[in-house]
């Protein structure tokens, strides 16, 4: 059994990062400045990590911090390098647009927290150790190779989708 | 007695998915619609992982590295088609984009 102190930690560990998460998600998508809102994005993407961590599945968080924090933000910044960051800041957006998304968002918030509060009033996660790498590649290749397969598809056509569009003539 | 709610997890991912909605919709520069989108993804596959864990089975994981997987060809795509939307028209601005508009 885990110890009630490594519990506490974990629970601490937990509110830690979440805050951390809203309030760079919200800076994200607040912030003015079209690279501080990437750099703020990298700090959503490792608390997503860290909380899968929290979860035991190390292979996810170690996927996670290879494919978004390595190659997705710096597509992101060579994006905005080649776009010569050409708005400058997003402050000139319509006041009225702004008041319209902000509700939307807090009305769906208010909904899922409810439906969720009422369907998992007190279940609790028992994590005893870390799901090994071996159990996950198990399944990825017997039960969803076929998903696997297409995925590996749908990545190189992606690939040769992006090359296609964005290249001159 | 103190063991982690799954509710933790879910109530954390149901408000990153809110402020990615709310991202996707506020905000006019193509380049920073595509990341509220990442964080949206980022919630769902907190979800998925979360649930996984509380099923105390790998499925969760192996449908979050397919999102990751997904995501990632979504990005390379979505940028490409800023960039080009950029190219024509000297601006990312999504609301002047309104060629299809009628």
């Amino acid at each position: 059994m885990i110890s009630a102190a490594l519990l506490v930690g974990q629970n601490v560990f937990f509110a830690v990062v979440a805050a951390v998460m809203i309030v760079a998600a919200v800076r994200c998508v607040t912030t003015g400045n079209v690279v501080h809102a990437a750099l703020w994005l990298v700090m959503v993407l490792a608390g997503a990590a860290a909380q899968f961590i929290l979860l035991g599945s190390e292979f996810v968080a170690v996927t996670q911090v290879l494919v978004y924090i390595g190659a997705v933000v710096v597509l992101f910044l060579f994006g905005v390098m080649l776009t010569r960051a050409s708005m400058g800041d997003d402050q000139t957006v319509v006041r009225e647009k702004r008041f319209m998304a902000a509700s939307v968002a807090v009305l769906l918030a208010t909904v899922l927290v409810a439906a969720l509060v009422d369907s998992y009033p007190d279940q609790r996660l028992q994590i005893k150790e870390p799901k090994s790498f071996a159990n996950v590649s198990d399944a990825i290749f017997s039960q969803y190779i076929v998903a696997f397969e297409a995925v590996s598809v749908l990545l190189l056509a992606a690939l040769i989708g992006a090359i296609v569009v964005a290249r001159k003539n | 007695m103190l063991a982690l709610l799954i509710n933790q997890f879910l109530i954390l991912a149901a408000v990153l998915f809110c402020i990615g909605i709310y991202g996707v919709l506020a905000r006019r520069n193509g380049i920073l619609v595509l990341m509220s989108v990442e964080i949206i993804l980022n919630a769902v596959n907190i979800n998925l992982v979360a649930f996984g864990a509380f099923q105390e089975n790998v499925v969760g994981e192996v449908f979050a590295l397919f999102v990751i997987a997904v995501a990632a060809a979504e990005v390379g795509v979505g940028l490409a088609i800023v960039l080009l939307i950029y190219r024509n028209r000297r601006s990312i601005d999504l609301t002047e984009a309104d060629l299809l508009k009628g």
